[in-house]
């Protein structure tokens, strides 16, 4: 739950100097969130800032007949993108942006079909009018493109990458994504909020507790639901726990992608291992179930010894990755992204932190706080960063882990305790692929009017293309790896 | 004239042998190595019969062909395959003395595997897709950096035995095996070693069990093949490394080999073939286990080390011969 929150009504002519002031004042843009009120639109722009944690929210409201808003594309990019979405969903066209294409929306769905406003309709047949993606062409003696997906080879979500190519070397890579768009915020609209949870912890199947718990302290931020304190340390391991198994796997699948396949076997049995302590704790390998309304629930806690184990596993098996000269000389200096990068694009989570960039909600909106915790950063931003990155945050959440072990006795907690509800809330996690933000609303009768939900990956793609600048094409694989980031957070 | 028709029923008999024991086998070898590195890796790993079955499967299996695909996609397996059995009927695997002994030159058992390998090249360029064209034009760059290595190491060994002839230059090292300790021997042996690993396809230069498109090499190169076609390519390229690795053993470790004209002789050879090949096979599995995919511009700077290995090789030959 934010600590201090405020909000401000704005007309749209004043919207642009205060996102401006905002920024300068090193808030952070978490959401741009559309909200139909059936007789117009209301926008909201969720600024936030910590520690102390702490949330501004602008809001605007604009009229259906002309639905137009000062463009904040020139301030962030993260805000352009945010803005072609609610165009996109809403309609809403905001003025002065540079690059006003549908973001989501492939080319086959309807025009003008906004699929999140009320008086939408029923969705018109999508229609497929064969004209080619308008991808940028790069032109020059050589250079060629290769098209790769959206069905690939492997276990792979669906993606279509474009990349512009020189003998080897990548020029430009644009990845055309959502082809996973299940409307996953219309599904929230109307349902009772038990219901939203199940939606909530099944948006991406790997960050079940990162979803589940940004969505649940945003309702619990709107229903006025005080949660005890030993619930959170809960709730907090189970995080880590998330963190843990996921960070654990992808540092296997690195070393696969370089064909250490002996480094990868090991990973897994870790993780199998860490799949089957979370179905002792929870009752379901990917941790699902444990969190509800103001609730937390666990069949037993891990104890020290277990994790002990794992770290001792864990080092070994680092051990084992760098001691592989090859592999070193794969990871080292591939994909670079750099920190100016990061920082305009507004990455998250190791990604940045491995770029030099200090973003951890952990640190900014934490809501339980623990000793084992420190701002990790590596300051190279190539793929060997981004492996330091994940080895010692999975060490972190161990320890951390076996801090909050020894805060909590009970392991059922259910808080019904009610403050004056605001029927709207933010909810902010720190899940392992970055910070979450889920912004929901409820209407009279306690049913979901609303849930914006903000994927880390949403912010995290245009950084997988910026860093392939000077990187080849075999190299793409290890690189986009090294980013390990979600299609179906991103596509919804 | 007896003893003419007798030395030919003999050869012919070698060569179809030969040629039986690398189609069975070398899929087997392959079999065997995908064991090693399951094992290495914790997984118990399928039956060492596996890479035979599936080829038996693809044998049975339709054939689907690129939209604007040209005859070369066809044609390309049956080149490489008929260029592969050309060159294992003519190297002395088992024996010295098998058909067209006297034609076995190294240079023609050399340009044989690389008419293979062109085969296949032209035929990932045939459907025009990024991905075969990608995976002939790496393919074509390994092998215009892995040619000279490979040319100039099998010069090295032909200076040292007196003759470009395998056969000869194996029963001449029998006969002098001081030869294989010789600085020449050793140093061709590395090079032609890691011309072997790229031209087979083996890590750190390909991945052969990677999935992903984009890192691919030979993969690459037969992605638009299936059914038949691809079982023709698998069955052809199992059999290129079985004879690859052959023809190591018995440059560099000779002894086993038939030189009579004797049944038991032959039976031996085949024996210490098998065993030779295996063993090279496990060496190369268990570098593959404990070494990574080298980055794909790193490959030229291997393949150079054995280019610089081949010159010294040839060197000391000229200097000590």
């Amino acid at each position: 739950m934010i600590k201090t929150r405020t909000a401000v009504e704005l007309s749209a002519h004043d919207l642009h100097f205060n996102a401006e002031r905002l920024f300068e004042a090193g808030y952070t843009l978490a959401a741009i969130t559309a909200h139909d009120d059936d007789d117009e639109l209301r926008v909201v722009y969720s600024f936030i800032i910590g520690p102390p944690d702490e949330c501004h929210e602008l809001i605007v409201r604009v009229s259906k007949d002309d639905p137009t808003l000062p463009s904040l594309s020139d301030l962030s990019f993260p805000a352009s993108r945010f803005e072609r979405e609610i165009h996109d969903f809403f309609g809403i066209v905001p003025v002065g942006h540079r690059f006003l294409r549908p973001l989501a929306l492939h080319q086959h769905w309807p025009v003008d079909w906004r699929a999140l406003r009320h008086d939408s309709g029923p969705m018109p047949p999508m229609r497929d009018d064969a004209a080619p993606y308008p991808f940028v062409e790069v032109q020059g003696s050589g250079v060629y493109e290769i098209p790769v997906g959206p069905i690939h080879a492997g276990l792979i979500e669906p993606g279509h990458f474009r990349f512009s190519v020189v003998g080897e070397t990548i020029l430009k890579m644009t990845a055309r994504l959502w082809y996973v768009h299940r409307g996953i915020e219309r599904l929230f609209e109307g349902t009772a909020p038990a219901q939203g949870l199940m939606i909530a912890e099944r948006i991406s199947g790997d960050t079940a507790v990162g979803h589940s718990l940004a969505f649940v302290m945003a309702l619990e931020d709107a229903m006025g639901i005080e949660v005890q304190v030993e619930s959170k340390v809960v709730r907090a391991l189970l995080l880590e726990l998330e963190r843990l198994y996921n960070h654990v796997g992808d540092i296997g699948a690195m070393c696969n992608d370089v064909g250490f396949g002996v480094a990868q076997a090991r990973a897994m049995i870790i993780r199998e291992g860490l799949l089957r302590l979370n179905e002792s704790v929870t009752g379901h390998r990917l941790l699902r179930g444990s969190i509800g309304l103001g609730t937390s629930h666990v069949r037993r806690l891990p104890s020290s010894e277990e994790l002990d184990q794992v770290a001792q596993e864990l080092d070994d098996l680092v051990g084992l990755a760098l001691s592989n000269t090859v592999l070193v000389d794969r990871f080292e200096g591939t994909a670079v992204l750099h920190a100016d990068d990061a920082r305009q694009l507004g990455t998250l989570g190791p990604a940045a932190r491995a770029s030099g960039c200090g973003v951890d909600a952990r640190a900014a909106h934490g809501f339980v706080e623990s000793p084992a915790f420190r701002l990790l950063v590596q300051s190279r931003g190539d793929v060997m960063a981004r492996f330091i990155q994940r080895v010692e945050e999975a060490r972190m959440s161990i320890s951390m882990i076996q801090d909050f072990l020894r805060r909590v006795d009970r392991l059922s907690h259910e808080s019904r305790e009610r403050v004056d509800p605001s029927r709207e809330g933010l909810g902010i996690v720190e899940g392992w692929r970055g910070m979450i933000v889920h912004r929901v609303e409820i209407d009279v009768s306690g049913a979901l009017s609303r849930c914006h939900v903000v994927d880390p990956s949403f912010h995290n793609w245009p950084a997988v293309a910026v860093s392939l600048a000077d990187t080849i094409v075999p190299d793409f694989p290890l690189a986009n790896k090294s980013f390990n980031l979600s299609y179906a957070g991103n596509d919804l | 004239m007896i003893l003419a028709a007798t030395s030919l029923v003999y050869s012919i008999g070698t060569s179809l042998l030969q040629l039986v024991l690398l189609t069975l086998g070398a899929p087997v070898l392959l079999g065997v190595m995908d064991k090693l590195r399951a094992r290495a890796e914790g997984r118990r790993g399928a039956s060492v019969l596996q890479p035979l079955r599936d080829i038996r499967k693809l044998m049975s299996k339709q054939r689907l062909r690129a939209h604007f695909s040209s005859a070369v996609l066809p044609v390309a397996p049956i080149v490489l395959l008929v260029a592969t059995v050309v060159a294992i009927a003519i190297a002395p695997l088992a024996s010295t003395q098998p058909l067209l002994a006297p034609s076995a030159d190294i240079y023609v058992i050399v340009y044989l595997l690389l008419t293979g390998s062109i085969a296949l090249a032209l035929a990932g360029l045939d459907a025009g897709t990024a991905f075969g064209g990608m995976g002939s034009s790496r393919a074509m760059t390994i092998s215009a950096l892995a040619e000279p290595a490979l040319l100039v190491a099998v010069l090295a060994l032909s200076i040292q035995a007196g003759t470009s002839n395998v056969p000869t230059i194996i029963s001449r090292t029998l006969a002098n095996p001081t030869m294989l300790s010789s600085p020449t021997r050793l140093l061709a042996l590395v090079a032609i070693l890691i011309v072997v690993i790229a031209e087979t396809g083996r890590i750190p230069v390909d991945n052969p069990s990677t999935h992903l498109e984009l890192t691919m090499i030979h993969e690459a190169m037969i992605l638009e093949y299936s059914g038949a076609d691809l079982g023709l390519v698998s069955i052809a390229s199992a059999m290129r490394l079985g004879l690859l690795f052959a023809l190591v053993a018995n440059l560099f470790v000779p002894w086993g080999i038939a030189t009579d004209t004797s049944i038991g002789g032959l039976a031996m050879g085949v024996v210490w073939l098998a065993v030779k090949t295996s063993v090279i096979g496990v060496g190369v599995s268990f570098m593959e286990v404990h070494r990574a995919k080298l980055r794909l511009f790193r490959v030229p700077e291997l393949l150079a080390g054995g280019f610089v290995l081949s010159i010294l090789a040839v060197v000391t030959g000229l200097v000590t011969r």
